[in-house]
């Protein structure tokens, strides 16, 4: 077999540019949503959880249009960003990453309202009377405790992302150097005579990421347990 | 007076009045499993809001509904032992003990971590996880990390119920020793008689 070309190698350099800003961006705000469905006692709580899980339900080329609508140049959003900001979506890396990141939030958000809904309150009230501030309570036993469940979030998200394929081609396109991610190649290299060397090797890539990204994330958990239990998925 | 309390607390459908006034050092609030004595605790603590009334302990005032007053749990300065323990199961006992000494300020400590450590017995554990621990010695270190972390009133909820009868007698001695040889007032909660007469000369029924 033919070693890995250059432009294989950017591919999956994009792959990895892509999920890591998608999994950076959506590491925040999943953990804002997980702890509002999980802690609060919020109106609208039914509306927002079944919003969140959308992209879980839809095909994801609804998903894809429905950014595209969102995001696209006409787009209500996409014009507030191009207008503020200067940054548009379309036909971008940034696009790609957008895409890959809502994808990957309803598994995120999963993941986290999980192990957030098994900290038991009750030590938290113990850090209370012990002098600990809220603030203080959070960082010291919530998030050491719901630890595991944010890092099976991290690994789900990573995974969901670098598997990413109908809402990036939907929402912007198969953009060489820019948006096509290791799924888009493959399917790109699928459609040209002679295309099975590289779909091979971007397939074995693709495995071999996912894989990394599960023993990682079985090495964190195993690092950082030091009670009972635990499981990342 | 070391205890000043007159609240009433809405548990569901039911209210719970207590009213407790005492100068003793250590006074036990005895009753049934479900009359709401942890209730009572839990609100002294400033882990539950009275309906109304007042809470004064040792000349502080934790909780006056009149003048709208409640400190949060953070700023009673209460020392609680829980029943079932709750040791931070991701810290070490060396952690657990000094959680709440860390965050004391330092003119409200008044033990160090070696006494604490001698008093209790528990110097060769302070490097172990509390699930390594049996029951009576995760209650010895839960007593130590209450203690450490500065209190200026000890609250304990049926510190004994988890235990076999001779862990027991252990902790029952080491709480009979922490009301005479500490400067210290004590609110104890038990359903059990023979406790509550061998450690506090008041007891009020709760029912």
């Amino acid at each position: 077999m033919t070693p890995i070309s250059p432009s294989e190698w950017a591919v999956v350099a994009l792959s990895l540019k892509v999920s890591c800003v998608a999994i950076v961006i959506m590491l925040p705000v999943s953990f804002g949503l997980a702890w509002l469905l999980e802690r609060t006692r919020m109106p609208g709580k039914v509306l927002l959880d079944a919003f969140v899980h959308l992209p879980l339900v839809l095909p994801p080329v609804v998903t894809g249009w429905l950014l595209l609508l969102a995001f696209g140049s006409n787009g209500p959003a996409g014009r507030f960003l191009a207008d503020t900001m200067g940054i548009t979506l379309m036909f971008r890396w940034t696009g790609a990453a957008l895409a890959a990141a809502v994808m990957a939030l309803p598994l995120m958000v999963r993941a986290i309202r999980l192990s957030l809904g098994g900290v038991d309150r009750k030590l938290e009230a113990a850090a209370r009377t012990l002098g600990a501030s809220p603030w203080r309570t959070f960082t010291s036993i919530t998030l050491p405790l719901a630890m595991p469940g944010v890092l099976a979030a991290v690994v789900l998200g990573f995974a969901r992302s670098i598997g990413e394929f109908g809402a990036t081609i939907t929402f912007v396109s198969n953009v060489p150097g820019e948006t096509r991610t290791l799924p888009l190649a493959i399917y790109t290299a699928l459609q040209v005579p002679g295309g099975e060397g590289i779909v091979t090797r971007l397939a074995l890539i693709s495995v071999a990421l996912s894989l990394a990204a599960l023993v990682m994330s079985e090495w964190l958990v195993r690092r950082g347990r030091t009670g009972g239990g635990g499981h990342v998925l | 007076m070391s205890f000043e309390v007159d609240v009433s607390i809405r548990r569901g459908q039911r209210i719970i009045a207590a009213r407790i006034a005492s100068s003793e050092s250590l006074v036990a609030l005895f009753g049934p499993s479900g009359a709401g004595k942890t209730s009572i605790l839990e609100a002294i603590g400033g882990l539950l809001r009275p309906e109304n009334g007042r809470i004064a302990i040792a000349g502080q005032v934790l909780f006056d509904s009149a003048s709208r007053i409640a400190l949060p749990p953070e700023k009673r300065a209460c020392g609680y032992v829980f029943q079932d323990g709750r040791l931070f199961p991701h810290l070490r006992v060396r952690d657990n003990l000094l959680y709440g000494w860390k965050l004391a300020s330092p003119d409200r400590r008044w033990l160090t971590l070696e006494v604490a450590m001698e008093f209790l017995g528990i110097a060769h554990l302070l490097d172990r996880m509390p699930h390594t621990l049996s029951g009576g010695e995760a209650q010895r270190v839960a007593i130590g990390r209450a203690l450490l972390s500065g209190p200026r009133f000890l609250l304990m909820d049926e510190p004994l119920s988890s235990l076999d009868s001779a862990r027991r007698h252990e902790i029952m001695r080491l709480i009979e020793r922490i009301r005479d040889e500490m400067d210290i007032p004590i609110l104890y909660v038990s359903h059990d008689r023979s406790e509550v007469e061998r450690l506090a000369s008041t007891v009020i029924e709760v029912d």
